[in-house]
């Protein structure tokens, strides 16, 4: 890339020259990727071991793509509401979205995965319950608000409910940024015209501000999907975790791992594939840049 | 709970209102004990040098700026800093901005349409239909279908002006109109404000182009330093100015 600038004119370059002049624009990465790819892909299809090993780890990937699924999902409303609040003039909701933004961005992921898990739960349990003794005159004393117990709440749904969280905190910073990137005078216009705040950013704001930020929440998608291996520590099974189960079971941890990371990127490379695709429609739709 | 003040004058022919308004930026006086009342049907041009105050005292009329004290009455109703009075004043007053403002994500038609839906509560056949009636008014039924990035900057002016005049304001207020504009489409901005004028719609306008204000205004109020230092009839304000600054300003941009 750094040589376009001195590249002589086509008639005045050796064959030879030209050839080294195309080749270092081919995406040779992508080569390596797809041979080492090939590779793994063909000792699949002829090593027991390793048919073993993708057999296993396939059980995992409806557990994986679930809990990227559902996890995303969750961290974009949570996201867009905490945005919101952290460009309200109300200085509670300020306060309040800006106080779950810092926690959130200040505390690793795998921690908070135990926290939620491990206290946060418990904890609304616990909190469940006690409302269900005090509401007992009215339900019965046993109620099913009284009748809630740690195991009702698995820990794949404390695991997606912490990666929400820990993404929504993120993603509250990527709202941000897109509203507060659309010009005052939008907001202005808008409410000369009648409009309330909360029409203005739906009408207005956000579908402008929304488009801008494609691009990031598309890059965390894909990164909810890797973060969701974390889900492991718990013993969540997904293709991680089976993964593991494999490598110990087996002793065969190089032949496992590298199997699992082959199974990651072949995932996130067609999403980020799938991601660019979907931007492009996007793009050569809205023709607003404002 | 203080009691709303009383409407200063019993005049029926006033529609706005302006009594010893103050709005103070950081300590800043931009706008410093403005007093101004605008007739029903009136064309008012406020000039002056640039940060006279003159913008912010438009902005106030709608309360883009909430002013720091003084009252405003608009048609009557006592402006406070209630949402909801403050949406319904906003959607009886149209403005019109320097930027135009256009929602660049919708295209001329739907930027026309959108408000008279959701403030208005028309139903989308009534408001496309309004919409193309005021898009003809300005002059671009044509464009209807095109986006603001696709437009001249006259003619998303004159798209802002008709996506204001849809909502059926009683009164239109021009924040410097055509400084944004090169000098060829400054003409097609001014000739849709002189129709809407001779229409008989109240209108408050701060411009710089004094043929505009010669022409079109029955009252020309000149501020300087966030204070009116004097208004009149075009005839008189621009033939036989009283004050020492007025007479300044004057020579300076009447060459």
């Amino acid at each position: 890339m750094s040589l376009s600038t001195e590249r002589l004119p086509a008639s005045e370059q050796s064959l030879a020259g030209r050839f080294v002049d195309r080749a270092a624009q081919w995406p040779w990465w992508l080569l390596v990727i797809v041979l080492g790819g090939v590779l793994i892909a063909w000792n699949a299809l002829t090593s027991e071991l390793y048919s073993a090993i993708f057999s296993r780890l396939t059980l995992g990937i409806g557990v994986t793509v679930f809990t990227t699924l559902v996890a995303y999902s969750l961290a974009l409303v949570i996201g867009l509401l905490a945005g919101l609040g952290r460009v309200s003039t109300n200085p509670v909701v300020f306060n309040l979205a800006t106080l779950y933004v810092q926690v959130i961005r200040g505390v690793p992921i795998l921690v908070q995965l135990l926290v939620i898990a491990f206290v946060i739960v418990p904890l609304l349990i616990d909190g469940v319950n006690s409302l269900g003794m005090l509401l007992a005159p009215l339900l019965g004393a046993q109620n099913f608000l009284s009748q809630v117990r740690p195991p009702d709440v698995p820990f794949l749904t404390r695991c997606i409910i912490a990666l929400a969280i820990a993404y929504g905190g993120f993603q509250a910073e990527t709202f941000r940024a897109g509203i507060q990137s659309i010009s005052r005078g939008q907001m202005e216009a808008a409410r000369s015209l009648g409009m309330s705040y909360l029409q203005a950013m739906r009408y207005i704001i956000l579908p402008q501000a929304i488009r801008r930020v494609l691009p990031p929440l598309g890059n965390d998608f894909v990164a909810m999907l890797k973060d969701s291996s974390l889900v492991s520590v718990l013993g969540v099974r997904d293709i991680t975790q089976e993964a593991r189960l494999y490598a110990a079971a087996s002793f065969r941890y190089m032949e496992t791992y590298l199997s699992l990371a082959f199974f990651y990127l072949a995932m996130t490379i067609v999403l980020s594939l799938g991601v660019k695709w979907v931007e492009s429609r996007l793009n050569s739709h809205g023709r607003g840049q404002g | 709970m203080s009691t709303a003040p009383v409407l200063p004058t019993a005049d029926p022919s006033a529609m706005i209102v302006i009594k010893n308004l103050v709005k103070e930026f950081h300590g800043l006086r931009a706008v410093d004990n403005v007093s101004l009342t605008v007739a029903r049907g009136k064309v008012t041009v406020i000039i002056g040098p640039s940060g006279s105050g003159k913008s912010t005292l438009l902005r106030c009329i709608n309360h883009l700026e909430v002013p720091t004290s003084g009252d405003i009455w608009v048609d009557g109703i006592h402006l406070t800093h209630n949402a909801k009075d403050i949406n319904a004043v906003r959607a009886e007053v149209g403005m019109v901005f320097q930027q135009f403002n256009l929602f660049p994500h919708l295209t001329a038609l739907q930027n026309v349409m959108l408000a008279q839906c959701v403030v208005r509560k028309r139903s989308e056949a009534e408001a496309r239909e309004i919409a193309m009636q005021q898009l003809t008014r300005v002059g671009i039924p044509e464009k209807a279908n095109a986006y603001p990035s696709q437009l001249s900057g006259g003619q998303q002016q004159r798209v802002a002006i008709a996506r204001a005049l849809a909502m059926n304001p009683k009164i239109m207020l021009f924040d410097e109109p055509t400084s944004a504009l090169d000098p060829e489409m400054i003409k097609e901005v001014l000739d849709v404000m002189l129709e809407l004028a001779g229409s008989g719609m109240t209108m408050v306008v701060v411009t710089h182009e004094m043929g505009f204000a010669r022409n079109a205004a029955d009252e020309v109020v000149f501020m300087d330093r966030g204070r009116i230092i004097e208004q009149g009839p075009p005839e008189i304000f621009f033939q036989q100015p009283r004050e020492a600054r007025t007479r300044a300003f004057l020579s300076q941009i009447l060459r």
